[in-house]
Parts: C-alpha cells; structure tokens; sequence
C-alpha cells in the first residue's frame, strides 16, 4: 500500500463520559482540600524539581482530578518532596500528601 | 414634600421607606401588579442561604403599616420637572427617583447553548423557580445525576453586546451548586467558569466550602457548544484552560448563570429626561463616588441597578443614601 504521509491522530480532547473518575474520586475523597485549588501556580514557582525538570505539580493534578492518569505516576515520581509547595499554598493543600497519594493511587496505570 | 419613586423592587420600596422616615411623602409607582419586583420569585440569597421571604416581607408590611401609597399597574411615559407623567395621569412631585432595576439576560440570544431548544438547559432563574415549587427535576420527571453550571452567560460579551461583568452570578453559581449537591448528594456537579469574582463578605468562604465540603468541580474554561444527545443529555464543549486541551462531558442537565442587563425602559428616560447611559445602557450615575446616587439632572435620583449591577444589600444601602441626597436637595430649594 502506498504510504501517502497521512494518519489519525487519537483525539486530544479530555473525553469526561469516558475517562475512569471513579480513582480520582477516591483521591478527593482522602484529600479533599485538594479541590480548594485556585491555580495559583505558587507551587509550580517554587517547585525545586520544576526548576531543573518539565514537572509542573498543578498541571499533573488538575490532568489527574480530569481522570487523564497517563504518566502522572512518572511525572510525581520527579517530586522530591521537599515541601516548599506546601509552604507557598495559600489553600494550605497537603501537597506532599497529594504526590503520595496519587503515587500510591496511580502505580498501576 | 413629595417624591415619586419609580420602581417597586427593594430598591424602591426601602428608598420610599426611607423617604417616609425622613419626613418626606413618597409615592411608588410599579408597572407590574404586585410590588418585589425580580426578589419575587428567588429562593434564597446569598451567601447566608437566607429564604426572600425573611428579606422581602418585612419591607412589604412596614410598607403598609406606614401607609405609603402604591400605584400598581401603572407605566410611567416621562419625567419632566415637577412630575412624572404616567399611564394613569401626572403624578406631581419635587424629585424623582428611578429604582427601575434590570432585566434578566435572554439565554435564548446564546443559541448556542440551546435554550429554549433542548430539554433539561435552564437558567439561573428557572432554577429558583424549581426550588420555589419544591420541585428540581429533569424533563422526564427523573433526577440529575450530572449537572454544570455555566458561569457568565450575558455578561463580558461582545457578541450580545453586554460588555459588563453582572457580578452576582458567580457566587449564585456557588449557591445553586451547593443547594444542587443537597437535593442530589450522589451528583456529579461542574461550574465552568472564567474568573471567580468572590468579591463579597463571606463569598470566598462559600466558594471554598463548594470545592471542600460539597465536592462542587471548577474548571477554568467556558462551554462553547452544547448539543443535543440521545436520551434528552446535553453533550458540552469546553477548554479546560488549566491544563490547555479541549474537553467534552455529556450532562445531564446544563443550568446558564445569566447576568443582569439594562431595564429595557431605560433607552427611554434617557432620551424622555436627557440622561446618559453607559456602555451596557444603564443609567449612567452623576459620579461613583459621593454623586453614585444622583444623575446629571438635579431633581432626579437613582438607586439600585438601575445604575449597575448589585447585590440586594448594596441597593437597599443605596435605597437608604438616596433619601438623604433627595432630603438635602429638597431642603436647598
């Protein structure tokens, strides 16, 4: 078959009818302050990995909170919990319980 | 002296109160038959929950008890100097104060959100109405299992030339969204919202008992479409702007936040009396400082959304600080 250069690409939406919430529902269910986010960032600015890696703790927890868990586990592995997140938060979300727990959550996906 | 206060909504019923006490004779005027205007018909106010009722009949008796004289039914053509010309004759007066209010934005103009065209898309207000009657339901008579709210349908929008932020709408989405959790506790419930603005006492606090205690979802991002699906579901569309990509979900009922828009009347005063509006077609105030209450014209006053869009204690603040300018330029005269 003559390879034309054409392919389909798989859907970039969050499809919300078809991801799995059930596990970030248990997730919220441990830590619900993890809803009081405001997306300020202060914990992406401050974040030492962030600041030598692609790792943006917001990011991965709101993919999470949608129920895209693909890579999350890879991505909270780069956490090194040190915890000046969790000074800067103004909600005071346990952020280091927040990497834990999706780790701990999302070792299977 | 007397002062006609055009508009039986809180605004014009604590002003005409508020008249009264200072020694004045207001007289209200009020094109519908029953006065209360747009608080008739809520079911409770934020942020304290509290039912209309606590608010409203209070004002409505002590409105009574003093006597103050009420012309319902009754559309006012014009305000000139000494008076305001109505559907039911001239109603002479020394000053006028226009507490004319807003009008609810038409969600129908948002066509693409279907209402008016889909089963099970209502609006903020169709909500209250439901909870009014003691009845939250979808149209085939069965409960909600997954509900999103739209924040800012009519308001900071070019296309139907509301450019204005409504204010309230926000935290009624917060409101409606934790009273939606306790008809339904086994709900899924989303807001989709561009900015919060808590800007009130008390109001961060409920936001954040939402996202805590009520399990309310937020994301950052506003329905651009809704269609139909099989089954009277509304499939949504949405950026989720905090993470970057486009995101869909099926609901089954969509509630619109629709915002406050200008009284339709007040094209009307401004070109009867030579007032100005602003940019959204409220009536544009003296100033917003010491003048938020007075127009250009000296014998003529606003109070509550006539002039932008308000909370119910910031028109009735506004109903109490017009009688006083209305008493101070009656005492000049």
């Amino acid at each position: 078959m003559i390879d034309f250069g054409f392919g389909v690409n798989t859907a970039r939406a969050i499809n919300m009818d078809t991801n799995d919430l059930d596990t970030a529902r248990e997730i919220f269910d441990r830590l619900p302050d993890l809803q009081t986010c405001i997306a300020c960032g202060s914990c992406t600015a401050t974040c030492t990995a962030g600041a030598i890696t692609s790792f943006n703790f917001r990011k991965v927890h709101t993919l999470v909170r949608r129920g895209e868990y693909g890579e999350a586990y890879a991505e909270m592995s780069k956490c090194m919990l040190c915890g000046k997140c969790r000074l800067v938060c103004p909600r005071g979300i346990n952020t280091r319980g927040v990497v834990m727990l999706i780790k701990k959550k999302l070792g299977d996906y | 002296m007397k002062v006609t206060v055009i508009g039986g909504g809180v605004a014009g019923i604590q002003t005409a109160l508020a008249l009264k006490g200072l020694g004045l004779k207001p007289v209200i005027i009020e094109k519908e038959d029953t006065l209360g205007g747009k608080l008739r018909g809520w079911h409770k106010l934020f942020p304290t929950m509290t039912p209309v009722g606590e608010v409203l009949e209070p004002l409505l008796r002590e409105l009574r008890e003093q006597n103050i004289p009420i012309m319902a039914s009754t559309e006012v053509l014009g305000i000139e100097t000494d008076g305001v010309i109505t559907s039911h004759g001239k109603v002479e007066s020394r000053a006028t104060v226009v507490c004319s209010g807003f009008d609810l934005f038409d969600a129908t103009l948002k066509e693409e959100y279907g209402y008016g065209i889909y089963d099970n898309v209502i609006t903020s207000a169709d909500l209250e109405r439901m909870m009014n009657n003691g009845k939250v339901a979808l149209v085939d008579g069965t409960q909600p299992r997954r509900i999103a709210f739209l924040h800012c349908v009519g308001s900071r929008d070019e296309k139907v030339q509301q450019r204005h932020c409504s204010k309230v709408c926000c935290v009624t989405g917060v409101k409606q969204a934790i009273e939606m959790r306790r008809w339904f506790p086994q709900s899924e419930i989303y807001n989709f919202y561009m900015d919060i603005r808590m800007f009130g006492s008390g109001y961060e606090e409920m936001y954040r008992s939402a996202q805590q205690e009520h399990g309310i979802q937020f994301i950052r991002g506003r329905i651009s479409e809704a269609a139909p699906v099989p089954g009277g579901k509304v499939q949504i569309k949405a950026e989720d702007t905090l993470i970057g990509r486009p995101l869909k979900m099926t609901v089954d009922m969509l509630i619109l936040l629709i915002g406050m828009t200008a009284g339709c009347s007040n094209s009307h005063w401004a070109e009867c009396a030579g007032l100005e509006q602003s940019d959204s077609h409220f009536m544009r105030p003296l100033n917003v400082f010491e003048g938020n209450v007075r127009s250009a014209l000296p014998n003529v006053f606003y109070a509550g959304t006539v002039t932008a869009p308000k909370t119910i204690g910031e028109s009735l603040n506004e109903a109490n600080a017009v009688a006083f300018r209305v008493a101070e330029y009656l005492k000049g005269l």
